[in-house]
């Protein structure tokens, strides 16, 4: 087989498992320098298993994988923690250990006989530590920090093993939102400003889709997609991929809902430009079946819309309203017991008109109701 | 600040090798004066008495304490790291009584057609013991992943390799027996030259061996998966630790037979004075504390309640066991707070 010399980090058919058995059949990952790439899929799906194979932890039932135009598995031990280095989801319980010494056993590939490090080491140690903002740390015991600051000691550590490629098996997990958001910014800083490339498994959709310059989704016993997040995350696909039942996940905007209220609509909700969301939510909790509208495809209120409401009526995208939808919407405001609006229809423009038309109908029918999402 | 630490507990703790060596020549049913020592070791005249005590019996024996005791704190800190356990030692997963086993049946063996049983012979039959035993519980080990099982397997088969030497013991019929029966207990007496000889080649060898794989263990510490992205080659790494606890643990076994809790007490003691667990530092004060604690121990064990001499065992036991309990409750907090 050749190698592909435009690609940094390739697989050709490669098959994991454990024990002999394929698990996943037939890998194709192809990554270039400064990429980041991304596995998901529904749990226990296998993204562990394709990780432990491509960082060597796992031998590969069939296949090749590709590391700058070498194999793999004839690479030496030190040369091949020269260029990966990895942060994984085994939790390390080192006695005794400051986070720099943790940080410091990054450099081992790079020592002598004893491994100790030189002075270059330490430099290198305290840079990736300030790098991940965990300066301050440098003396604490490791065993004594909280989950989010470890993950990061532990993301040093691998930085400062100076690799080509870090390999992160679900690296937010344990992570509140600002670490998540911190953790994946310094990542992305590294792929850029180091050219460094990035493989990780996320359970996040809507980061993996922000991140990721590639995405692998691992399904059952097959790689189902691999691609850009464009070519990944089309509309109904993370239902189909992680086989969602209830609720709904909608992929422009990362957007997710719980199940909606299956019974025939008590309130018709004249929405848009956002207002309506909120209350979109607030209706599913207490169990209550409503129809939305009228809005553009376009308007913020549109997901929400789609994913909870009985029935929506949707108007075109950069289009008037027209009278066929106007008509579809008083029926449904016939057919419900009240009518609630949301945004504020008389400081509105000219395009609204056809709402305040519907707000007027539900007026003179006695249902329009004030609201307030915040009572 | 770190290193001043080191140097300070590396200076006290061969200040104590060299005091109760000190201690172990003078004392005994035969009190012989501290100022008779230095002369004695070099050769100058000296009271012949005292010279044959301390050159024929205490000397050798004292060495022997120390070397053994520091070859056994080697042997737990490597199977300390090996099952990432910290009351894992030669004597708890029964790898001292497999050897001690083996050692028995030779014996007992030879004695019976009155061959004599060379004291490398004896390593052998050790080792060959301390290798059945790890063998068991290595497979133990991948059947329960639960570490204090794995502890009480270790335990299980100690008491059970002990039963079989001691039915041995008791129905082999031969006037030697009773050195025998002292040597199944555990104990530094009759140690010859070329014992301390013999005992020093092997200790001092593997020793160096173990200190040479510093690295890969402090790499090991940090858990396999990642000591394997390291670079460390872990299957090589897993064999050689075991083999290199085995010939300390088996070396130590074939000549003073099972002396109990040194393996575990010692690294926790070395680990707390150091305030490290970096091998490199670990190793040779392990070594040195080893040989304090068996130096100690065998002299409490000769002038407690001389004329007669205690087992080692029962001497380490009481100052290892509540060291280990002392462990386990401070793991216990710790995984609670």
């Amino acid at each position: 087989m050749k190698p592909m010399k435009e690609f940094y980090f390739y697989t050709e058919g490669l098959t994991v498992g454990y024990h002999g058995v394929p698990l996943i059949k037939n890998i194709e990952i192809r990554l270039k320098k400064g990429e980041i790439l991304t596995l998901i899929g529904p749990n226990g799906a296998g993204k562990t298993t394709i990780l432990k194979s491509i960082i060597r932890q796992l031998a590969p039932i069939g296949g090749v994988t590709w590391l700058d135009g070498e194999e793999i598995e004839k690479l030496s031990g030190n040369a091949f923690s020269k260029k990966v280095s990895v942060v994984l989801t085994d939790r390390v319980r080192p006695e005794l250990m400051t986070c720099e010494d943790v940080v410091a056993t990054g450099r081992y590939p790079y020592t002598g006989r004893f491994g100790l490090l030189s002075g270059a080491d330490w430099e290198l140690v305290w840079e990736a530590m300030d790098l991940v903002h965990v300066g301050d740390l440098r003396e604490r015991d490791f065993t004594k920090i909280s989950d989010g600051q470890k993950q990061r000691v532990m993301l040093a550590r691998a930085i400062c093993q100076e690799p080509d490629i870090i390999v992160l098996d679900e690296p937010t997990s344990f992570l509140d939102i600002r670490y998540k958001l911190e953790f994946l910014s310094i990542l992305q800083r590294m792929s850029r400003s180091r050219n460094l490339s990035v493989i990780m498994s996320l359970h996040e959709l809507e980061l993996a889709g922000r991140i990721s310059d590639k995405l692998l989704c691992v399904k059952g016993d097959k790689v189902d997609r691999f691609g850009t997040p464009e070519e990944v995350f089309t509309p109904g696909y993370i239902s189909e991929l992680y086989g969602m039942t209830v609720g709904s996940y909608d992929e422009a905007t990362g957007n997710l809902e719980l199940e909606a209220v299956k019974k025939d609509p008590e309130i018709f909700v004249i929405a848009g430009n956002g207002t309506g969301t909120a209350l979109f939510r607030k209706l599913q909790r207490e169990g209550i079946s409503f129809a939305a509208g009228i809005l553009w495809e376009n308007d913020l209120d549109c997901p929400a819309a789609s994913a909870l409401a009985f029935e929506v009526v949707v108007e075109k995208a950069f289009s008037p309203i027209t009278q066929e939808k106007v008509e579809r919407a008083k029926k449904l405001i016939d057919a419900c017991g009240s009518v609630i609006c949301t945004p504020d229809l008389d400081g509105a423009g000219e395009w609204a008109k056809e709402l305040r038309e519907l707000a007027a109908y539900a007026g003179t029918k006695g249902k329009l109701k004030a609201y307030s999402v915040l009572t | 600040m770190k290193n001043k630490r080191y140097m300070l507990s590396y200076f006290i703790l061969a200040s104590l090798v060299l005091l109760f060596l000190a201690l172990n020549l003078c004392a005994g049913s035969v009190a012989v004066p501290l100022r008779e020592i230095p002369g004695i070791l070099l050769g100058r005249e000296a009271d012949e008495v005292f010279r044959d005590i301390i050159m024929t019996i205490r000397f050798p024996r004292a060495l022997a304490a120390a070397i053994l005791g520091g070859g056994l704190a080697l042997s737990g800190y490597l199977l300390q790291t090996f099952f990432h356990n910290p009351i894992a030692g030669p004597f708890t997963l029964g790898i001292s009584s497999g050897a001690k086993l083996v050692v028995a049946l030779v014996m007992v063996f030879a004695l019976g057609r009155s061959i004599h049983v060379s004291a490398l012979l004896m390593i052998a039959a050790a080792f060959a013991g301390a290798m059945i035993s790890m063998g068991f519980v290595l497979l133990m080990s991948r059947v329960m992943d639960n570490m204090s099982m794995l502890i009480v397997s270790g335990v299980m088969i100690s008491y059970i390799c002990s039963a079989v030497t001691d039915f041995i013991v008791t129905f082999a019929d031969d006037s030697n027996i009773v050195n025998l029966h002292n040597w199944s207990k555990g104990s530094f007496s009759g140690i010859t030259w070329e014992n301390v000889a013999l005992m020093a080649a092997v200790i001092f060898l593997t020793s160096f061996f173990v200190f040479l794989m510093s690295k890969p263990i402090s790499a090991y510490q940090m858990g396999e998966a990642y000591a394997k992205n390291m670079g460390v080659n872990i299957q090589l790494f897993r064999t050689l630790l075991v083999l290199l606890s085995s010939v300390l643990s088996a070396c130590v076994t074939a000549f003073a037979g099972p002396v109990s809790f040194v393996g575990i007490a010692v690294p926790h003691l070395v680990k707390s004075l150091l305030r490290t667990t970096k091998p490199l530092l670990m190793i040779p004060g392990c070594f040195l504390g080893g040989a304090v604690f068996c130096l100690l121990c065998d002299l409490l064990a000769r002038v407690l309640l001389a004329p007669t001499e205690l087992s080692i065992s029962t001497v380490t036991a009481v100052f290892g066991a509540p060291i280990v309990i002392l462990i386990m409750v401070r793991k216990k907090k710790e995984k609670a707070g």
